[in-house]
């Protein structure tokens, strides 16, 4: 475990790629748009938590859910993709937030 | 779906296959294209090369580099000893020169490589650099789409196609329409990783995928290798990784750049205190991890990296360095409050990996990167020989690969196989597919994958059993895989999906018994932690101080194994290393 998908959130962006940005992202395979068009994890205990779809989602819809056989609930990572950059925002246990804004590429 | 799997076809050619979309195959693509451009290259990959591979999460340095004063002898000479005497210096050599022109090349693509004041790339270690590389796997992945290569992404390969001993292209299935492709090609490239999920996890249940190698990288390219009778080396050279416990990130990055040394419970630095001879801090890969393996087992554990040295700043600068490789490990610390300045970060050793690039386990190659199967070459983490190459020294042998490929199919016709044998390699393929459309019963390649890692922890010295190895274990797990073998006809997939996860399931298999024949033969203790002999627990150079190869006999598909010469740059003098089998 793995992602958390907010179906509310989440609007198909399958659009001009002709695939949903998470489900190309994966290196798993492991997201597919169901019947409605919104993203759907076919096995939560096989991802791998690379994160490659949180960052890739249009909608930030996609959240990063530790497993709790390994971490304690409550705390939540997030990503925001720019061109070339990325500001990362880490909020702990007692909501402390951190933010992190890093280059990605050269312009 | 059903129309699908029984569904026509696909013939493809190319005038060269590259295996395998990652990082190695996207170089070795570019590479082709631009020393001839009129080349047609098709990269297959079973997820999508924007984030396949091992570095879908990025990486936040290159491990191989030559800074100023440093050059390709120093180089194979610091190889050598973190191997512990057995490696290929020709292969390593030959990568070495050419290590720095690919990571400048990836730079040019936009890789942003932190620099000193003086414009020279910062060092994070003798042989490393620093980089921002969230997004090295997309930077590598553009410059392959660019360079003129075609795609097929979602296409899972299984075999080999072989045509009078030579490898001539490869089939597999699409592996969300299960449609099977047949694809010709004058040369072939496996760039596919090596393989994880050998051996048990160390995380259970629904963290069964939280380990350090990509759970996607299944071995498929060594086992493909072995069924075409490719020569195999060093599959006994298992990589066990120093990994931060439970979260399973890289720990070079707390070494190497925040000097973060290893201390036991008892805050004793016992790579100093017991591993002096060996180098203590600085000694070989294997013995850092088996450093800490040893004072758990003593009742010294657990064991750290102790980073209370660090101030706020440097904590944030180690942040951003795991942001950019190991994204969860920050949400690890902040969901368990773990603050690296006020405690030590807990160490864990990883369940066994089996890969070229770390340690040395993959195809027996020439320095051209040629298998022993004519038309079929090898590079990256597939490829063996060559220890301590990491992701720049992947690139480096895809370059040296494609090269070869380019030159070797000059003049050389469009090979042609027969519908006959493509049909036969299609029903086998679709085989659990239709035991369970048949059946609607069978086993789940899950439920066989998990049956393999706990034979092979338990018998083949997985985590639990402190990674240590007798002959007699070995030979009960023969016995057990010999049984997964025969149950395999009762494998069941009941999509496309899970059809690929019976074929990743079916390669482990094969690759795990591939480990096991030669842990089995090497009758020495090489590498603490990584082979740890109870029976033979010394190392001997008198006898051992060479390579452990196998392959399978192409007419009885029987493990064979044969024991060949260390190959060192003073006594090779430009004589080609030996690719016949022996008799």
């Amino acid at each position: 475990m793995s992602i958390i998908i907010d179906r509310v959130k989440c609007f198909g962006c399958v659009g001009l790629m002709g695939e949903a940005r998470c489900t190309k992202a994966c290196p798993g395979d492991l997201i597919l748009l169901n019947e409605e068009i919104r993203a759907e994890l076919r096995e939560p205990r096989d991802c791998w938590d690379c994160m490659a779809c949180v960052k890739a989602c249009p909608a930030t819809a996609i959240e990063c859910r530790l497993a709790y056989v390994v971490a304690d609930y409550r705390a939540a990572l997030a990503p925001k993709v720019r061109d070339n950059q990325i500001e990362w925002t880490v909020t702990d246990q007692a909501g402390n937030k951190e933010t992190f804004i890093l280059d990605t590429q050269n312009p | 779906m059903i129309e699908a799997l029984n569904g026509q076809t696909e013939n493809l050619t190319a005038d060269v296959l590259i295996i395998g979309g990652g990082t190695a195959g996207c170089m070795a693509a570019v590479e082709i294209k631009e020393n001839n451009p009129e080349l047609d290259v098709l990269i297959v990959e079973k997820a999508d090369i924007e984030r396949s591979g091992c570095l879908a999460a990025g990486m936040n340095a290159i491990n191989l580099y030559l800074h100023p004063g440093e050059t390709p002898d120093s180089f194979v000479k610091f190889a050598r000893r973190e191997a512990v005497g057995v490696l290929r210096e020709d292969l390593v050599h030959s990568l070495a020169k050419e290590v720095n022109n690919v990571v400048h090349r990836v730079e040019g693509w936009g890789l942003p490589i932190l620099k000193d004041e003086d414009g020279t790339p910062a060092k994070r270690g003798r042989w490393n650099l620093k980089i921002m590389g969230e997004r090295l796997k997309p930077i590598i992945a553009e410059a392959a789409e660019t360079s003129g290569a075609r795609i097929l992404n979602r296409v899972n390969v299984i075999s080999l196609l072989k045509e009078g001993g030579r490898v001539v292209g490869a089939s597999g299935l699409g592996v969300r329409d299960g449609k099977f492709y047949s694809i010709t090609a004058k040369a072939t490239i496996v760039t596919t990783g090596g393989a994880s999920g050998i051996y048990r996890p160390n995380n259970p249940g629904s963290a069964h995928h939280k380990i350090w190698y990509s759970p996607f990288n299944t071995g498929a390219g060594y086992a493909m290798g072995l069924r075409a009778g490719a020569e195999m080396t060093s599959f006994e050279m298992r990589f066990v990784a120093l990994r931060t416990k439970d979260s399973i990130a890289p720990t070079g990055t707390l070494a190497l750049g925040y000097n973060a040394p290893q201390v036991n419970a008892k805050g004793e630095r016992y790579m100093q205190k017991r591993f002096s001879g060996v180098g203590g801090e600085g000694a070989p890969t294997c013995y850092r991890v088996y450093g800490p393996i040893r004072e758990i087992q003593e009742g010294r554990g657990p064991c750290y990296m102790d980073t209370t040295h660090l101030d706020d700043k440097q904590v944030k600068n180690l942040k951003t360095d795991y942001l950019n490789m190991y994204p969860d490990l920050v949400l690890y610390w902040a969901a368990n409050h773990i603050d690296p300045a006020t405690e030590p970060i807990e160490l864990g050793a990883t369940e066994p990996y089996i890969v070229g690039g770390h340690c040395q386990s993959g195809y027996w190659i020439d320095v051209g990167r040629r298998t022993t199967t004519p038309g079929l070459y090898a590079a990256g983490d597939v490829a063996g020989g060559a220890p301590y190459k990491f992701v720049s020294g992947c690139w480096a042998e895809a370059v040296i690969a494609a090269r070869s490929a380019v030159e070797d199919i000059e003049g050389q016709p469009m090979p042609q196989v027969s519908e006959h044998y493509t049909t036969g390699l299609r029903e086998s393929a679709i085989r659990p597919f239709c035991h369970w459309e048949m059946r609607g019963d069978g086993i789940l390649p899950a439920e066989m994958e998990e049956r393999l890692q706990k034979v092979m922890d338990e018998y083949a010295g997985g985590a639990s059993v402190f990674y240590e190895l007798n002959d007699e274990r070995l030979d009960r797990c023969l016995e057990q895989l010999d049984r997964l073998k025969e149950q395999q006809e009762f494998l069941a997939a009941r999509d496309p999906h899970e059809l690929m996860l019976a074929h990743e399931v079916i390669d482990r298999i094969l690759v795990a018994e591939a480990v096991t024949r030669h842990l089995l033969h090497r009758k020495e203790t090489r590498w603490p932690g990584f082979q740890t002999r109870l029976d033979y627990p010394k190392r001997d150079d008198t006898n051992w101080l060479k390579f452990v190869n196998s392959r399978l006999d192409p007419t009885t598909e029987i493990f064979e194994m044969v024991e060949r010469p260390m190959v060192d740059l003073e006594t090779l003098e430009g004589a080609p290393v030996s690719m016949g089998w022996p008799g």
